[in-house]
């Protein structure tokens, strides 16, 4: 059977070239960076020169900046609740918008006991933050605003460089979730103006548990694991050395194929974007066409619920997400469909697929052949659609 | 392993009785888009039995094996029978359900029962307020049980005499 893996942003392969660098370290180069021994060095050095790969992915001036971490979850963490704490004496109000990761929103939320206010910036029908917005957020005691790069739900990318404008006018710490876009598109902290910045080595083909979040020089942040002086003091526990290596030589590759990588994706996005709602009628492509990831379509099939599409388009070898309430384990609709005025009914056909570097145009065909017959399929079962059916009829 | 078991893939990929009865005895529908899982319930009686069960479905996998389930197991039954059918006989006849599928997709019964409560109400066997489902929401009430446990939370003897 024809096997085609669509979910990416779910987990991406590893690259030989990056499996490779990174199995010294899984072998005798195991020894610990901090140690003053002659097993340390190997280790030491390499980490080292991952700081200056995924530094130079971001076009930060500074390798130091670099914080390595074990997740984009840990990132965002770190990035909301330490650049929140060191700046505890200043105000505790921290603006998101509303369609951040829930790394980003749950630690948000985790402030809010601690004593501070949490304002969301209201997204669009594209799901795009209005920077106006932003600067209304921002009060006397706005100390974080923290707005996502792109949304790895809907595809969006955020006017960061415009939002950067307004943060640094009022003087307002500004941090990106960088997950979705480092290694997918351009990205620079210099011009987005950003003065912290999460990224993660998975989505570029780097290894899981391979993430950094980047501080600008003279950010403060509060580190949340204390301990050894590992990565300046700022995360402590010993490094997952083979790991960042991955991570550093993911970042390399990932900087020199970027455009390459970035054409080939959008053309294959752009045949399911343009191909699906062609062959089915009543789909709705979620998110913006134009400011958007390549290798990303989203789109809500109406009528019909998103775990079932999912679970036929598995019989066909096929592999996808969805944003529905079957598909999350909280029992919820996507609270990002739902904050770009989408209803209930819409949001539950929600389908997300994230295309990678080893996906062909055939893979795009063979999707476009098996799913016109899946959402017959259900929509032929759906009261929903029946009920929609007749009312049409009612009304001609 | 899956996350479903090998019955429920076979009712989701196949499922059976799926429909519409045109001038049925007894319609329930159940469920709204907002948890994830609506169903509408057909059913055609004779001589007290359920001569035709039919369904339609919006929802996930477990939601179309469940109804699939419900109506192979209530198709020629008696309407005792059927009205013995209960979330946990279905789960069990499926080789289970995932936990956090357990109830917001296992509506069948109550979509089913709901169709018998109306064709009983219909034929003047039932009264509308001896309705086996709550008022207030579409879970069923059958231990008469003064509060909807599983659903509303709504103490429905109080409700019903305010």
């Amino acid at each position: 059977m024809t096997k085609v893996y669509l979910d990416h942003s779910a987990a991406a392969p590893l690259l030989p070239e990056v499996r490779e660098a990174m199995m010294p370290y899984l072998g005798m180069d195991f020894g610990n960076p901090l140690s003053l021994h002659d097993w340390g060095d190997a280790p030491r050095d390499a980490l080292e020169e991952a700081r200056v790969q995924v530094a130079a992915l971001i076009g930060a001036a500074n390798p130091e900046e670099v914080i390595f971490t074990a997740s984009g979850t840990e990132s965002n963490n770190f990035a909301i609740k330490g650049l929140a704490l060191a700046q505890q004496n200043k105000g505790k109000h921290i603006v998101i918008s509303a369609i951040e990761h829930f790394s980003v929103m749950n630690s948000a939320k985790f402030m809010e006991k601690l004593g501070y206010e949490v304002s969301e910036v209201p997204v669009d029908k594209n799901g795009l933050v209005d920077p106006e917005n932003v600067g209304k957020a921002i009060r006397p005691d706005t100390v974080l605003v923290s707005i996502m790069h792109a949304n790895g739900e809907v595809g969006t990318i955020q006017p960061l460089a415009e939002i950067s404008k307004i943060t640094k006018e009022k003087k307002v710490v500004l941090h990106t979730d960088a997950v979705a876009t480092c290694g997918a598109i351009p990205v620079s902290v210099k011009e987005l103006g950003v003065d912290a910045l999460s990224l993660a080595g998975n989505p570029f083909y780097g290894p899981k548990g391979s993430a950094a979040l980047w501080v600008r020089r003279g950010v403060r942040i509060l580190p949340l694991m204390d301990g050894g002086i590992q990565e300046g003091g700022r995360r402590a526990g010993t490094e997952d050395i083979a790991a960042i290596i991955g991570m550093g030589k993911a970042a390399q590759i990932a900087a020199r194929d970027l455009v390459e990588r970035g054409q080939k994706l959008t053309q294959i996005r752009d045949q399911l974007i343009n191909g699906l709602p062609a062959k089915i009628p009543h789909v709705v492509v979620t998110g913006d066409l134009v400011k958007r990831l390549p290798g990303h379509a989203s789109f809500c099939v109406e009528f019909i619920e998103g775990e079932a599409m999912l679970m036929m388009l598995n019989s066909q070898g096929v592999a996808v997400s969805s944003g529905s309430s079957c598909t999350s384990r909280a029992l919820k609709a996507s609270h990002v469909l739902l904050a770009m005025g989408y209803n209930h009914e819409i949001a539950q056909g929600s389908l997300l697929f994230t295309m990678g570097i080893q996906n062909k145009p055939e893979d795009i065909d063979h999707v476009l052949n098996v799913m016109p017959p899946i959402v017959e399929r259900l929509r032929e079962m759906s009261p929903v659609y029946s009920k929609f059916i007749k009312a049409n009829k009612g009304g001609q | 392993m899956p996350v479903y078991s090998e019955k429920v893939m076979d009712h989701f990929m196949h499922p059976r009785n799926v429909g519409e009865i045109e001038n049925a005895d007894g319609v329930g529908e159940v469920g709204n888009p907002v948890c994830g899982d609506m169903m509408t319930f057909y059913i055609k009686v004779k001589d007290g039995r359920l001569e035709d069960v039919k369904y339609k479905t919006f929802g996930c996998g477990a939601a179309i094996a469940v109804s699939s389930m419900v109506s192979e197991m209530a198709k020629g039954a008696t309407i005792e029978e059927a009205q013995k059918i209960t979330p946990e006989s279905v789960a069990k006849m499926l080789e289970g359900l995932p936990k956090q599928k357990f109830h917001c997709s296992n509506l069948g019964a109550q979509a089913l029962n709901k169709a018998i409560d109306d064709y009983l109400i219909k034929t003047g066997k039932l009264k509308a307020d001896d309705s086996k489902c709550c008022p207030f929401c579409d879970h069923e009430d059958r231990e008469n049980d003064p509060v909807c446990q599983q659903g509303c939370q709504v103490n429905i003897s109080e409700a019903k005499t305010s």
